[in-house]
């Protein structure tokens, strides 16, 4: 079986994923498990998806262009009939799409492939693809349509790009995961958001239990320079951004971890508050809203969308399946009638929202992207996981159609357990769901403090999802065997708090997070050649004997404890890590997968970087023999690191 | 009346010599000290970007803005309080401060500090930053680095992979063809961007300090600053200055040129034939031919402005302003305009028709 699992990161992703589900459920032994049934296949036996994720409409409010993540390509819809006109093959994991001012070119950017795909609306092709920056994600174009701007949610900026080359001029320093962008309806402001949190600043020694800070970046259109930065204190994954016509008001959706206290109280809403910033001229300082109500979290805001008539502002909710709409004018007049809190943050008001949301609408499986049709009398919701559109009709909030994109087949059990990584149904209130700290299946950046450890006890980093099979077993402490008891009794005991999954829905679940692929190392070259610091740096992790010629125990090398192609020899050591806090000092050791993408390191996320896991946390060479390294030769070792 | 006409005639000769003398820079300086909002008066680096005016001094980074001073602490994440070394991205308008602590970039607003402990940079006194194109080059007591903005890796230079034999580096200036390091007690280095190759210039006195042989090669070992513009690299030393155009080398010292002092802290080349040199008794300007030293008495502290000609002629001209203090450690330039950093304050040169 072992031989297996290792074959299977060598295969193409989805050959890969079709072979653990077949065999998925001795894997996470759970024999006895049955999965859901099974999809519709492709000529390779693999089930096949549309995924819509975004959605724009066309300066003329003719078509809707659906950005279809999992089908790798823009399906152009009639507006009115709905009727496909066409669809347009694109990039792998295509992530952001934008219209240019005049309609004439659409944008999608492919965030595994590093490219932008440029359509004609006119001919409905695809006439360049441009090599971009790694990990490219929101795109948006300057008014002039001299310039482009591309998230990259791996390099933290936004690339800047001459319109009618491709040429990248230069990059902007955004927030760690640059994602989302829009441009100011007076077109002289670029706003970006970020997913993961911005680092600690200041280092205080308690950097791993520091409020997380994002922020909005605001970028100058014509001279294509950072002017601001809007700050978002408290918050961690930020995601799109809307304006209200006049420009006279921002909102962005946001997630608000309270991860400063024991995750152990969603009866009390420990967890998340999901809340929006408002700014701009109607509300002067930027103040933080919350979308939750008492009982029915809104859990994992997404897009959010103005009508022409500044009447109404909607908010997709991913993980509470739930479009919102908010009536605008009660909204501000919550703001400006209520006492601001000196932290602007009226986000554990869970009386709040009564006052603004006129409606809570249910869609379709994990709602993404949104948008308005141009008479603002119907807003679509991207239903990525159910494959379908909501049509919301914006005179009654209720859904009055539905687009099937896809063939109306049942989920496979693999779809199955993606819907359950993202729905909040499962815990108490519908407070978060596994995607809440896991963004997009991957990590959020923060530390957490877990109640199975003990309130105030063991600080754990949240770690990446990707190619997490063989790795068991899980944990910081390695405790869990398998992704199935971490994702059932575990989770369900202590995250949830409410209802347990059944059999099936757990075997789905193991299914799905098993299978997460790594995404494309960007600093190892596509034939695996080395640069000469990587190969230096392979050497340093792999010698034997220390600069001094003394022989290195093997215990205290690199490449025992990080063996393996995923970088885990799966054992527990002890690294000199342990604080004050924590209940061990054994850790198991973590996979190198993508390593250089999740800082924070150390399993309390005390080390800011890679670097300051052995300048200032082996002080006692216990994490490896590293201390008579010379400082070009800790920068290999990095180097290297980064390529795995 | 033999006096008089005496005194007449030196009066004539003098405003001849005025009127007929070499026409350089004249200013009025107005002065930025703690008492107007500047962080520190000790100021080491200036810099202009726009209407905007960053100061680094030794207690923060000022920020001159709309008549107003800002300043950014260690609080706000600057990696030090004594910022020792400045540079813009003019792409991205992000402004690179090199400190006693470490490396900062200030975007927008936010700033992130960049350390020995936390990143690959060699060493945290960070004498000297440049940034050309996705590159931050960087001066440190411990050698020199590159920080490559698009991946992210440091590469660093040192005595094991550059000519280098002392490790202090302290300036450096890069372009897209070459980059230059100013290494005390090294010399200069050049690292060209094309063959990824290093040469080193270095004076062929050795480490005397007196020069043998002028303009035979670089003026000292003991290197403070360089300027690469126009294909002309100028160096500022603590025992003269040099300019060299790729072929020949040209020294300048206070016995035969304008120099007020041959202990220079900074040099800024304008263009192949303009420069200013910032050191210890004056900043000093030169146009190719003349020189202009701007400085304050010392003996009376009273303003000073200097002009010497090609042929060796002096010539004070009048003046009721000069910078805040002789002790000249950096120059910027706002047009027509300068910003100068000494010791006791910030200068506005504001220039004079």
């Amino acid at each position: 079986m072992s031989s297996v699992l290792t074959n299977t990161r060598k295969l193409p992703h989805r050959l890969a994923v079709a072979a653990l589900a077949v065999c998925g459920s001795c894997l996470v032994g759970l024999s006895s498990l049955v999965p859901a049934t099974h999809a519709a296949q492709d000529e390779n036996g693999i089930e096949t998806y549309i995924s819509p994720l975004e959605i724009v409409v066309s300066p003329d409010g003719a078509r809707l262009y659906v950005l279809c993540q999992d089908a790798r390509e823009v399906r152009v819809l009639d507006a009115a009939t709905h009727a496909l006109i066409k669809s347009i093959a694109v990039g792998q994991v295509p992530r952001g799409i934008a219209l240019s001012r005049s309609g004439d070119r659409l944008y999608v950017t492919n965030s595994w492939d590093d490219t932008l795909s440029v359509i004609d609306t006119h001919q409905l092709t695809v006439v360049a693809t441009w090599a971009v920056g790694a990990e490219p994600s929101g795109v948006v174009s300057d008014p002039d349509g001299k310039q482009i701007f591309v998230a990259n949610r791996i390099s933290n900026d936004v690339a800047v790009l001459n319109a009618r080359t491709g040429a990248e001029e230069k990059r902007l320093k955004a927030g760690r995961g640059a994602s989302y962008l829009v441009l100011s309806p007076d077109g002289s402001r670029i706003y970006a958001t970020h997913v993961y949190p911005n680092p600690s600043p200041l280092r205080t020694g308690l950097e791993n239990r520091t409020p997380p800070q994002s922020e909005i970046t605001v970028i100058d259109a014509a001279r294509a320079q950072v002017v601001d930065r809007i700050p978002l204190k408290s918050i961690a994954g930020v995601f799109h951004l809307a304006f209200s016509p006049d420009g006279r008001l921002g909102a962005v959706a946001e997630y608000h971890p309270k991860n400063m206290i024991p995750l152990a109280h969603l009866e009390h809403g420990g967890a998340f508050a999901y809340t929006l910033t408002l700014f701009g001229a109607d509300v002067g300082e930027p103040v933080e809203v919350p979308l939750d109500e008492l009982e029915r979290y809104a859990s994992q805001p997404f897009g959010v969308a103005f009508t022409p008539d500044k009447r109404e502002l909607y908010v997709s909710v991913a993980g509470s399946e739930c479009v919102l709409a908010i009536d605008v004018q009660r909204l501000l007049q919550f703001v400006h009638s209520h006492p601001r809190p000196a932290s602007n943050s009226f986000e554990s008001d869970l009386a709040a929202s009564g006052n603004y949301v006129v409606a809570r609408i249910p869609v379709g499986a994990n709602p993404r992207g949104i948008a308005v049709s141009r008479d603002g009398r119907s807003v679509f919701v991207a239903n990525r996981l159910d494959d379908t559109i909501s049509v919301i009709d914006t005179r009654s909030n209720r859904v009055v159609s539905m687009i099937a994109l896809g063939d109306g087949k049942p989920p496979s059990a693999m779809r199955h357990g993606e819907q359950t990584f993202y729905t909040a149904r499962y815990s108490f209130q519908g407070q978060i769901g596994c995607s809440s700290c896991h963004i997009d299946s991957t990590f959020d950046g923060i530390t957490w403090n877990l109640e199975p450890d003990g309130f105030g006890r063991s600080i754990v980093d949240n770690k990446l999802l990707e190619d997490i099979n063989g790795t068991e077993p899980y944990k910081w402490t390695g405790t869990n065997p398998s992704v199935a008891i971490e994702c059932g009794p575990r989770t369900e005991k202590y995250f949830w708090r409410s209802e347990q999954y059944d059999d099936r829905t757990l075997a789905d679940l193991s299914l799905y997070v098993l299978s997460l692929p790594p995404r494309p190392n960007r600093w190892r070259s596509p034939d695996g050649e080395l640069t000469p610091a990587q190969e230096r740096g392979k050497a340093i992790f792999e010698r034997s004997v220390d600069t001094f010629k003394k022989p290195i125990p093997e215990s205290n090398r690199c490449s025992y404890c990080h063996s393996g192609p995923k970088g885990t020899s799966q054992k527990i050591f002890d690294v000199g890590t342990r604080k004050p806090t924590d209940n061990t000092g054994l850790f198991k050791a973590p996979m190198l997968t993508n390593i250089v993408l999740t800082a924070p390191y150390l399993h309390d996320g005390s080390a800011r970087s890679l670097e300051e896991i052995w300048t200032i946390y082996n002080p006692d060479d216990k994490h490896g023999r590293t201390n008579d390294l010379t400082k070009d030769e800790l920068n290999d070792l990095i180097e290297y690191l980064r390529s795995r | 009346m033999k006096r008089l006409c005496t005194i007449a005639l030196l009066m004539a000769a003098a405003t001849l010599a005025f009127a007929s003398g070499p026409n350089m820079p004249r200013f009025r300086f107005e002065n930025f000290t703690t008492a107007d909002g500047l962080p520190n008066d000790h100021v080491y680096a200036v810099l202009v970007d726009g209407d905007r005016i960053w100061a680094g001094t030794d207690n923060g980074l000022g920020l001159y803005e709309n008549g107003r001073w800002k300043t950014y602490t260690t609080a706000d994440g600057l990696a030090h309080r004594a910022v020792l070394s400045l540079a813009l991205d003019k792409r991205t308008g992000d402004v690179w401060a090199g400190t006693m602590g470490g490396l900062s970039r200030i975007s927008g607003g936010r700033i992130d500090s960049f350390t020995q402990l936390n990143s690959g940079l060699s060493n945290d006194v960070v004498y000297g930053v440049s940034v050309e194109g996705e590159n931050v080059w960087v001066a440190t007591a411990a050698g020199a680095c590159r920080l490559n903005l698009h991946t992210g890796e440091w590469s660093l230079y040192n005595e094991r992979n550059t000519p280098m034999e002392e490790i202090w580096a302290y300036g450096v200036s890069a372009t897209p063809t070459k980059v230059f390091y100013a290494i005390w007690g090294s010399g200069v280095l050049e690292y060209n961007q094309k063959t990824g190759r290093w040469n080193r210039y270095d004076d062929p006195d050795g480490q005397n300090s007196i020069v043998l042989f002028k303009d035979q090669g670089l003026v000292h070992e003991i290197v403070g600053n360089v300027s690469y513009v126009d294909d002309i690299l100028w160096v500022g030393t603590y025992f003269g200055d040099s300019r060299y155009d790729g072929r020949y080398w040209h020294n300048f010292l206070t016995k035969d040129s304008g120099l007020p002092s041959n202990f220079t802290n900074f040099v800024k080349g304008v263009d192949a034939n303009h420069a200013w040199f910032c050191t210890d008794k004056g900043l000093a300007y030169y146009d190719g031919v003349n020189w202009a030293v701007y400085t304050l008495s010392l003996t009376t502290h009273k303003p000073v402005m200097t002009v010497r000609d090609g042929e060796g002629n002096v010539t004070q001209i009048p003046a009721t302003t000069g910078p805040a203090h002789n002790y000249i450690l950096g120059i910027d330039s706002q047009g027509d305009d300068i910003w100068v950093a000494t010791a006791e304050g910030l200068s506005h040169g504001i220039r004079q028709r």
